[in-house]
């Protein structure tokens, strides 16, 4: 009854204080960009994707995301000049009208209106006319639509359609561009070639440009005087205005000439002032030699360089800056996997490094590992090893500045570490909105590794033509697999860190500010302990580098050991008071002091008829790989962007046929698991603890290892004194081997004191952050298998409580996390909770050390197993999952620590242009009206279907969720 | 079976001559066919006309077929005497020495029609079809049982796997696939799971309750109806050791007939304690342990404890002292004063003995069978009993 009303508390609190489920923000690159807008005026930059999400952003700190009802992919994004609204055509030919209304002191991103032209003819081209009453609507039949917003209000009278130009077939209208001296005047280019300016007052054309070749792209000057125009056989020219019978050009080039070239997609001219104007286009490469670049040519007097992006181009904009705001001052690129900003200011052209929307994928990301609270002195040193590394970038601030960033100052320092497939960890500061990258250590330095020196990515040499020029980080290549970060454990307190990867190599690095050359001390583990008919088929093991190495300031390896066999490694931690590691594989476990730098334990947990985990996993398929790898590997890079549209394709038609088809059932056999089952040697999670391990009364420092087939070994360890640390050796005891009766994967194992709290990190208590563990009551040992949850006393093991999850619900724990749950009402109350997501993709609270299940949020879709495996848990209740390749969702379980973008964006002032359309903040009801031309009829319910817009794009962000406050006040 | 007491026969001879071979001694003698006695009285009789005492015997005898069967309890000790012809020809045996295999049916004595001959031929001298075994009552035990039957609509079959922690395997495949349900707004498709394949010689198949296309409906008391078919998939092995599984059979026509009050409605709701018996009323067998508290026609045979381990598999604790190797130790562990010691023992997975080794362990809680037993009716039919199961571990019996 008593235990029983404790729970009933436990639950109370845990809801109605301390915890709710949001998803607060997306870090990093959105996956498939296919549109790019940017306001000058706003300073705000826009990219759609092909998923149908827009996303705002400014400065650092500002942004905005939004998402369309349709899944359908956003092709063009268009600011209204000088206002708050944009407008964003999708590939299903509709446009929707967006605005960042105020609410609350905060601005919000909120679709306010969409259209869809009546008709077959789809838009092709959108100009936002200057005077933010007006849309411009090109389509396929070579129409042009005039479009009264935000009402979408077709303007019949003013179309200007295809036989008031000419009587030719012009084809679709490929571009539209307003003379920036003119309002009233406007260049329609069609795609045979010919190009119109059009004055919009008169309703009559002015002057026809007869160009021959297809039209790409069509600019006007900033006096006006010229037109440039960009054709499919790359070349571009250049055309006189208001001439009287002007048909031949004044300029004529295809830059990268003689033989064909490919389109130039894209054509900017801008003055300076003083100097020479800059020219900058995309593409227009030499098809043969060169077709497959991605490359922007910025040319600019004398100097001419063709930058050579890793990925397709999407759009590209130039920031313009100094006192007429006219000269450009940094050149912005959208690619498929990136964004890159590139100084034109500075000599050289560096790149400004991008305090937002970085690739976290530039290589494939294979763990990762969160750290919460970092003490301030470590933060600055870290800060201060990735300054060196960024020497290389601009020394200009970040361009965009849009915005105000109003969230608070984030409460804590927050580190988030990802493990990445070419052996580099990345340190990014994960305290605030923007995921900031600090640092980059790689640890393929201390390896032999097969990369080509040769082939690397700066292979500018004098007098090349083009003159190209390798930008941006994406290189999702790695020259050999065996490098990839598979586990990480950092030690806050220390500095020490500890990495482990893919061919069984263990790196032990500490933190040291000044560059240096070492060698790294190797030593081989062999976890096969003598077992008996074992043939490994994997890779082989890493070589070390037998020289010294040096090393750059920051993390720098010092002693590294090897498994043997060579598997993956698949658990890791670090014991840095006791100067202990444990590692784990498929083989076993072993114990590495490193002090002393040698082995105190190793343990095979081998099953001699485990066949699959003896031979190795796959061995022949990597093998394959590898040997095709170098030879493909400069192909590949060139394709990749085709290829990954052409398969997208493809993937696209087949879901579509197996939806129709009807397919044989999919069957699922029940069978209990065996001890003869695979892997179940595996070990799947390791764990230090100073507990009762043999006796009541006296405490132990303790080693305990869960293996993949339901079996927990625990030993005891005996540590020299302090002073003998550093001669005597450490010895290791097994004292208990638990094996579970329903053989699950053992996923999580911890200790939990006499008040039922989780035993501090190490060093914590010496470093008086946390209060010390209660060493009077008994202990009690909970150990987490992917099926239950089982509390057992210690140090005599019976079973105490348990709660079956499967049995019970059929999900199975995929990941598990300690988490610190404050109140929000008061400061100083707060629970420890068992943070539980499982193949279902729920996120669960367990109480402790009652193991009930407290809440259940819905967080991932199930069949994003690769979602599911990515998630990390912070000890504060947030979380960290991959929604693609390149971003990960954030999400927050407490009420205290919520890490969500709050920003306000005030209209421009008047800036030149006559604009009544002020959006006020705070919601004047003007900006909130919601207009749809095909529900007109229904405009008394206008009010009410924007609600419900809001609601289900509401709800969609948060993936189903349903937001009790938002569905109420509706 | 053995219940089926057949009047004894009008024949107007009233003895009945009795032959006993033991080893190669024979005695006869001669028993009063209306007044047979009990069967320990007569199993005294026989130890007294053999000169053994204190030898543990068993009796076999041969019946009107010529087949070897069994004399340990009063029922088939009265069988035996009321279908003597005259003669009752038995077989002793040193229970130590007896040969179980050798009770048999036709194949002994289609081949020669002799029964000497089927006592004194040994299996292995039976090269060309080995025997069909029929073990003593006490090593049987349920595989499966149909529980709930009186709480379950007549369409529907509650069906229990008891996998002992043997080797044979479950043996089933479910699928997705839908049926139809009838709503307020008519027939209605829903996505249901089915039972796809029986794997041959598994226990799914064995038990002859669960069948290709079988709707699935409730795994161990939980619906599921919504779960996906991974779930119900890592559900049912989950429970494995111990499956309940309620199916609405695709063939209706084996489905029980209910008589009484108890067949109407088959109102599925309210919980009833009767499940286990009714479970035991189909596997039982005679045995002369019965308690009295149970109709003497329903045997408790198998041990009743054993269910509720199996709602309570216990994890097995190897306490590594010191240098002790662990050694695996299963029988007669009351007294753990040894190194190394198994705390909660009975590794099911592992015991590859027959139960009666598990029985003879003590460490069962055998002897309080009924209130064990109580606990099983309490948890079975309750819908939410996994939240019960909680609690009720907690304080169950023969749990520390």
């Amino acid at each position: 009854m008593r235990a029983f009303l404790e729970v009933g508390i436990v639950l109370y609190t845990l809801v109605s204080v301390l915890g709710s489920f949001v998803k607060t923000v997306e870090h990093g690159f959105p996956h498939q960009p296919s549109a790019l807008g940017y306001s000058p005026s706003l300073k705000l930059l826009a990219i759609g994707t092909r998923s149908g999400a827009i996303k705002l952003y400014g400065s650092p700190g500002v942004e905005f995301m939004g998402l369309h009802d349709e899944n359908a992919a956003v092709t063009q994004v268009h600011f209204m000049p000088h206002q708050v609204e944009l407008v964003t055509l999708l590939d299903d030919n509709s446009l929707h009208m967006w605005t960042l209304r105020g609410h609350n002191g905060l601005s919000e991103l909120l679709e306010i209106g969409r259209f869809t032209l009546t008709g077959p003819p789809g838009v092709t081209a959108v100009l936002a006319h200057s005077s933010g009453e007006l849309l411009l609507l090109g389509t396929e039949g070579g129409h042009v639509f005039v479009v009264e917003v935000p009402g979408f209000r077709e303007l019949e009278e003013r179309n200007i359609s295809l036989d008031q130009v000419s009587s030719r077939n012009l084809e679709h209208v490929e571009a539209l561009q307003e003379n920036p001296v003119d309002p009233d005047q406007v260049i329609i280019g069609y795609g045979r070639g010919l190009m119109v300016i059009w004055d919009l007052e008169k309703k009559l054309a002015i002057q026809h440009i007869p160009a021959t070749q297809q039209l790409e792209s069509v600019c006007w000057t900033e006096d006006g005087k010229y037109i440039l125009s960009s054709h499919s056989d790359g070349s571009y020219c250049r055309w006189m205005v208001g001439g009287q019978d002007m048909n031949e050009e004044e300029k004529s080039d295809i830059p990268y000439g003689h033989f064909p070239c490919k389109a130039i997609s894209k054509i900017v001219q801008l003055p300076t002032e003083e100097g020479p104007p800059f020219l900058l286009f995309s593409g227009g490469m030499p098809r043969a030699s060169y077709g497959d670049r991605h490359c922007i040519t910025v040319i600019h007097g004398k100097t001419h360089v063709a930058l050579d992006f890793t990925s397709r181009i999407i759009d590209f904009f130039v920031i313009r800056d100094g006192p007429q705001r006219t000269d450009p001052s940094a050149l912005v690129v959208l690619v498929e996997e990136e964004l890159v900003v590139i100084d034109l200011q500075t000599e050289g052209w560096p790149i400004i490094q991008t305090p937002y929307l970085v690739p976290l994928h530039s290589s494939a990301i294979t763990c990762s590992h969160h750290v919460s609270t970092i003490p301030l002195k470590l933060w600055e040193r870290i800060l201060a090893a990735g300054k060196h590394q960024n020497a290389h970038y601009s020394k200009k601030p970040w361009p965009i500045t849009g915005g105000q960033n109003l969230a608070p100052d984030p409460p804590q320092r927050d580190l988030l570490l990802t493990g990445h497939e070419d052996g580099t960890v990345r340190f990014w500061d994960a305290s605030g909105v923007c995921l900031y990258p600090m640092y980059k250590l790689s640890t393929a330095g201390v390896f032999h590794t097969d990369a080509d020196p040769n082939d690397n990515m700066n292979q500018g040499t004098e007098g090349e033509w083009p003159p190209f020029r390798k930008v941006g980080c994406f290189d999702p290549y790695s020259d050999d697999p065996r490098l990839g970060i598979q586990k990480i454990h950092l030690c806050k307190y220390s500095g020490y860190l500890t990495v482990a990867g893919t061919a069984g190599q263990i790196l032990m690095l500490e933190l040291n500010d000044e560059a240096a050359e070492q060698t790294v001390e190797a030593k081989v583990v062999d976890l096969l302990q003598g077992q008996e008919g074992f043939r490994w088929k994997g890779h082989t093991q890493l070589d070390i580098q037998e020289d010294p190495v040096m090393f750059p300031a920051g993390f720098q390896p010092f002693a590294v050991v090897q498994c043997q066999p060579p598997a993956v490694v698949t658990a890791l931690t670090l014991h840095s008071e006791w100067k202990l590691i444990a590692f784990g594989t498929s083989h076993g476990f072993g114990l590495y002091d490193y002090q002393q730098k040698n082995s105190v334990l190793i343990k095979c947990t081998l099953n001699p008829s485990d066949q699959l985990a003896m031979e190795g996993p796959l061995s022949r398929v990597k093998s394959i790989k590898k040997s095709l790898r170098q030879s493909f590997r400069r192909i590949r890079r060139s394709r990749v962007s085709l290829r990954k549209q052409h398969l997208q394709e493809a993937n696209a038609r087949l879901e579509a046929e197996l939806a129709e088809m009807e397919l044989a059932p999919v069957q699922r056999k029940i069978e209990a698991r065996s001890s003869d089952d695979s892997f179940t040697g595996l070990v799947r999670t390791l764990y230090f603890a100073d507990t009762f391990l043999s006796d009541s009364s006296h405490n132990t420092p303790s080693l305990w290892a869960g293996t993949n087939g339901g079996c927990v070994f625990a030993y005891m360890l005996r540590l020299p004194s302090v002073e003998h640390r550093a001669d005597e050796p450490v010895t290791a005891q097994l004292s208990k081997e638990i094996q579970l009766m329903h053989r699950a994967p053992v996923v999580g194992i911890v200790v939990l004191d006499g008040h039922g709290a989780p035993l501090p990190e190490p060093l914590e208590v010496a470093h008086d952050l946390a209060r010390a563990p209660d060493m009077q009551g008994s202990h009690h040992l909970l150990v987490v298998s992917e099926e239950q949850f089982k509390v057992f006393t210690l140090p005599k093991v019976s079973a105490k409580m348990k709660l079956k999850l499967t049995a019970v619900d059929g999900s199975r724990v995929r990941r598990v996390g300690m988490a610190w749950f404050g109140s929000s009402r008061t400061e100083d109350y707060g629970e420890s909770g068992l943070l539980v997501l499982t193949n279902q993709g729920d996120v669960h609270v367990v109480s402790l050390p009652h193991v009930k299940m407290q809440v259940q949020y819905p967080c991932i879709r199930r069949e994003d197993v690769s979602g599911i495996a990515s998630c990390v848990f912070t000890k504060h209740g947030q979380g960290f999952y991959l929604i693609s390749p390149s971003e990960f969702e954030r999400f927050s379980l407490s009420t205290r620590c919520v890490v969500e973008p709050r920003c306000l964006v005030e209209a421009p002032l008047h800036s030149g242009c006559s604009n009544q359309h002020q959006s006020q903040p705070d919601g004047a009801s003007s900006t909130h009206r919601y207009i749809n031309l095909e529900v007109s009829l229904f405009s008394s319910l206008n009010m009410k279907s924007a609600n419900c817009i809001y609601k289900k794009r509401v709800k969609r962000q948060r993936s189903g969720l349903v937001d009790l406050s938002v569905n109420m006040a509706v | 079976m053995n219940k089926n007491h057949r009047v004894p026969s009008s024949r107007s001879l009233n003895a009945v001559e009795v032959k006993s071979k033991f080893g190669a001694e024979f005695r006869r003698f001669s028993l009063d066919r209306s007044k047979p006695g009990r069967f320990d009285e007569f199993y005294g009789l026989l130890q007294h006309v053999h000169r053994i005492p204190n030898v543990e015997l068993l009796v076999g005898y041969a019946d009107v077929h010529g087949d070897l069967l069994p004399i340990n309890n009063d029922d088939n000790y009265h069988k035996a005497i009321s279908t003597a012809n005259p003669l009752l020809r038995l077989f002793l045996q040193r229970k130590e020495e007896a040969d179980h295999g050798t009770f048999g049916t036709d194949s002994l004595t289609r081949k020669k029609n002799t029964v000497l001959s089927a006592v004194l031929l040994r299996p292995d001298h039976n090269k060309k079809k080995p025997p069909v075994i029929i073990s003593l009552p006490k090593d049987f035990r349920p595989v499966s049982s149909i529980i709930d039957v009186d709480i379950l609509p007549e369409t529907h079959r509650r069906v229990r796997l008891y996998k002992h922690g043997q080797e044979k395997p479950l043996g089933f495949y479910i699928r997705d696939g839908s049926s139809v349900r009838v709503t307020p707004q008519g027939l209605e498709k829903v996505p249901g799971i089915f039972i796809s394949r029986l794997v041959p010689g598994g226990l799914a198949e064995s038990t002859g309750l669960l069948a290709v296309n079988d709707e699935v409906l409730e795994v161990n008391g939980i619906e599921v109806g919504g779960k996906s078919l991974d779930q119900v998939t890592d559900m049912m092995i989950a429970n494995s050791h111990n499956l309940i599984i309620t199916v609405k059979p695709a063939n209706q026509r084996n489905n029980i007939v209910r008589s009484g009050v108890g067949g109407g409605g088959g109102a599925a709701s309210g919980s009833s304690g009767r499940s286990s018996d009714s479970s035991a009323s189909y596997y039982g067998y005679s045995s002369h342990s019965a308690a009295a508290s149970i109709p003497p026609h329903i045997i408790q045979n198998f041990p009743v404890g054993e269910l509720e381990s199996d709602e309570d598999e216990e994890d097995l604790v190897i306490e590594a002292g010191g240098e002790a190797e662990p050694i695996r130790h299963m029988a007669s562990n009351h007294s753990m004063s040894s190194l190394p010691r198994y705390e909660p023992h009975l590794n099911l997975r592992t015991a590859t003995t027959s139960t009666f080794s598990i029985n003879t362990n003590g460490t069962l809680p055998t002897s309080g069978s009924s209130s064990s037993l109580s606990n099983i009716k309490a948890t079975t039919p309750s819908p939410d009993r996994a939240m019960e199961r909680g609690s009720l571990e907690e304080d169950g019996p023969g749990r520390r």
